[in-house]
């Protein structure tokens, strides 16, 4: 579904990735881990299009198709989703108008009519319990306000609202307590199917107890450095990044 | 980022709907100004001695005044004596007696600004008075109006059929010698409208004027007057818009209202003058005056502004809350693009006790524009436990663009509370690329944002005229995107 390869891109003139290389297939699950700034962010950025990152090198396709040529809206609709490491605010527009329109914005990509206001409405609480997030956030302004832990569950909302293609999770289970942790993590396995992939990125192995990946990438220096399977996560939990020669000034928490 | 602000430039060009020019025949003076003009203005008027005597006043002391400078906006300086002091519909008849004797091409054109005239159409349950160039047309819904005893018609017929009412009125709100544009409307002023609300009458409808400037060279100096008896209610809407004209073309109104004991006065104001053209040719000059008087205890005036056109805007629409527990409130958006210059804001004079005002300001600039809030608030030796809040907010698109604010606060009494709060803010990166992250047009994501940001103001207007300014909104937000 995904290809990534050879990637470089950099901003405001430094290069942050140096040359990725990546293949995700539907329907997998697939972790990036790695010490802060080893560009996992910025490497879930640039697949969505964030005009601030220039790709220098390499390409990348989606189900074929060149997806670097795509403006930030068109690859949307073509089912790239991100959940932002740091939502940001909107004030004023409430949740409700703003999922909505993106809702519409999609079927209207797709050839389908708008939803009307009655059916989305109910669309959207439904959603909304299934992340635990009481309805009336969709009455409030986007991201207005929102603790952290609502952020991040209302990110997860939207994508399972949107049904995306490939979903990309930027550190959606940091700063969650346990419980928050559980409802984050059931809202991305229901996410789960034949025809979906999720690329998770996450700093913690922790999150991999409850969304068992796939695959798990180790992210460094703007490579990925190492590749395996589930295990490789509870390795790096036991040995942390130096294991692989990797400095991290956080190393010693990555287990919690 | 530059790559987002320039799209976000891009975006916010635009093309200026109403710009279209009817071909109608008309009766216009030629250009100048003085004591005859005036003379023949208000005997075209069949007016009274006194209105006059009234207008020649006013022109005297406007002859010894100096145009005002002290506004953040610069233009070049209006030759009084190129305009024209009165554009009229040539007609056959003296007033049209029914919508049907009115010119086909002029209702068109009313049809064209989305405003019908005619009463079964959609509007049904606003009544409209259309003032083009210096007359008023046609005014809607008179009969069922005046079974409630409101009185809703042109000023020019109000100054002839309710003199005492007129002279009552007329001035004690906006003193001809005000300042220098109203005192120039007092001796000009063509038409405009006039509204009396007896008492214990709720208004059973919006009432509302749209003024269209259509002649060239022609300055439309329209007058409006507003009386609402002791607890009487009424909600009045003004809508404007212009042809696209290379010439930069005078507004100057003055609106004055007048809020007896528990009486409230609701004006709402969406101003879509020509803004002039992307490099800055054109455009309305709009330099307003408006005031209303909270004369009566417990009374209350509300403005209501949405502010999307005209090239530069000096406006300040203010309340003198004289009666003790009156209420003055503000509420403004003012959107500039392009060259557009807005020196805009309010004054709430508190001189009873208990009085209380309410500002809200929403300020957005993009392109290359300027737009200033300007808002006085001023506590008399009476005003006991008087109160202001005051909140400005400012929004900038793209970063060539400017905006300023200018709070003046005086207090002559101790007593009084003041609440000020402002914020600046642009539409980010971060906010575009969230929206187009979701599959959100660029387009559609700035103007959301920018919805957004005047929702507050937006919930103030009557039901149909807050989806009116909303796309009125995206209007002028449109383009095409880089
Ligand atoms: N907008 C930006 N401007 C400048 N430097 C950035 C920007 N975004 C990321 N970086 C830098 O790129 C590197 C990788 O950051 P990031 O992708 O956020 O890492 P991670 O998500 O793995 O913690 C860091 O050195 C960071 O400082
Ligand atoms: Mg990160």
């Amino acid at each position: 579904m995904l290809s990534i390869k050879n990637l470089h891109a950099s901003v405001e003139g430094k290069e942050i990735l140096k040359g990725i290389n990546l293949e995700i297939k539907a329907g997998e699950v697939h972790a990036i881990m790695g010490p802060n700034g080893s560009g996992k962010s910025t490497l879930s950025q640039v697949l969505a299009g964030n005009e601030a990152f220039e790709v220098t090198e390499g390409e990348v396709t989606l189900n074929g198709e060149n997806l670097l040529e795509l403006e930030t809206e068109e690859r949307a609709r073509e089912g790239i989703f991100l959940a932002f490491q740091y939502p940001v605010e909107i004030p004023g527009v409430s949740n409700l108008q703003f999922l909505r329109t993106a809702v519409n914005a999609m079927r209207q990509h797709k050839g389908e009519g708008e939803m009307n206001a009655a059916e989305f409405m109910k669309l959207a609480k439904d959603v909304s319990k299934q992340v635990d997030l009481d309805p009336a956030f969709l009455k409030r302004g986007v991201n207005e306000g929102f603790s952290g832990g609502e952020k991040k569950r209302n990110e997860v909302m939207q994508a399972l609202l949107l049904q995306p293609k490939l979903a990309i999770l930027d550190e959606t289970d940091s700063g969650l307590d346990i419980d928050a942790l559980q409802v984050v993590s059931n809202g991305v396995n229901a996410l789960r199917a034949e025809d979906r992939a999720i690329l998770m990125v996450t700093h913690y192995q922790r999150l991999l107890n409850h969304i068992v990946p796939d695959y798990v990438h180790v992210l460094a220096g703007g490579r990925i450095v190492k590749s395996g399977g589930r295990e490789l996560a509870l390795e790096l939990e036991e040995r942390g990044y130096g294991w692989l020669g990797i400095k991290d000034e956080e190393a010693a928490n990555s287990a919690n | 980022m530059a790559t987002t602000d320039k799209e976000v430039n891009e975006l916010i060009k635009r093309e200026y709907e109403h710009g279209f020019i009817t071909e109608i025949e008309s009766d216009t003076f030629e250009p100048g100004l003085n004591e005859d003009v005036i003379a023949r203005l208000s005997a075209i008027k069949k007016e009274p001695e006194w209105m006059l005597e009234w207008r020649l006043k006013a022109y005297r002391r406007w002859l010894e005044m100096d145009e005002p400078d002290w506004a953040h906006v610069g233009y070049p300086k209006v030759d009084y004596n190129s305009i024209s002091y009165y554009s009229a519909p040539k007609r056959k008849e003296d007033m049209p007696q029914s919508l049907d004797e009115v010119d086909p091409e002029l209702l068109k054109t009313y049809e064209k600004l989305g405003i019908p005239l005619h009463e079964r159409e959609k509007l049904a349950g606003v009544a409209v008075d259309a003032v083009f160039d210096s007359v008023s047309v046609a005014t809607t819904f008179k009969e069922p109006l005046a079974k409630a005893g409101v009185i809703f018609c042109s000023i020019s017929e109000a100054v002839r059929d309710y003199p005492e009412l007129v002279q009552k009125y007329l001035g004690t709100v906006v003193p001809h010698g005000d300042n220098f544009f109203a005192a120039l409307n007092s001796a000009v002023f063509s038409d405009g409208t006039f509204v009396y609300v007896p008492k214990g009458v709720r208004c059973p409808m919006e009432l509302s004027t749209y003024f269209r400037i259509n002649a060239a060279n022609t300055g439309q100096f329209e007058r409006t007057l507003i009386i609402a008896e002791d607890s009487s209610y009424v909600s009045y809407l003004e809508g404007c818009t212009a042809p696209m004209r290379d010439e930069n073309q005078l507004h100057a109104a003055v609106v004055e209202l007048v809020a007896l004991d528990d009486a409230q006065i609701k004006y709402s104001t969406v101003q879509n003058w020509y803004p002039g053209d992307e490099n800055g040719k054109g455009g309305i000059f709009n330099f307003v005056t408006k005031r209303g008087a909270c004369i009566g205890k417990n009374s209350k005036i509300s403005w209501t502004q949405v502010e999307t056109g005209s090239a530069v805007t000096w406006k300040y629409p203010s309340c003198v809350l004289r009666g003790d527990n009156s209420v003055g409130e503000f509420y403004s958006v003012a959107l500039t693009n392009n060259f557009q210059q807005a020196d805009t804001g309010t004054k709430m004079i508190h001189l009873g006790k208990n009085t209380s005002s309410t500002i809200i300001s929403k300020g957005i600039s993009a392109g290359k524009s300027s737009n200033a809030y300007r808002g006085l608030v001023k506590f008399g030796p009476g005003a006991e436990g008087a109160r202001n809040f005051t909140q400005c907010d400012s929004l900038l698109i793209g970063d060539r663009c400017g905006a300023h604010t200018f709070p003046y606060i005086e207090s002559k009494n101790k007593s009084a509370i003041v609440e000020h709060e402002a914020t600046t803010s642009k539409v980010s990166d971060e906010q575009m690329f969230l929206c187009r992250q979701r599959g959100i047009e660029p387009e559609q994501a700035v103007s959301m944002i920018v919805n957004g940001f005047c929702k507050e103001v937006f919930k103030e207007l009557p039901m149909e005229f807050a989806v009116e300014a909303g796309k009125l909104l995206e209007v002028s937000l449109e383009g095409s995107v880089g």
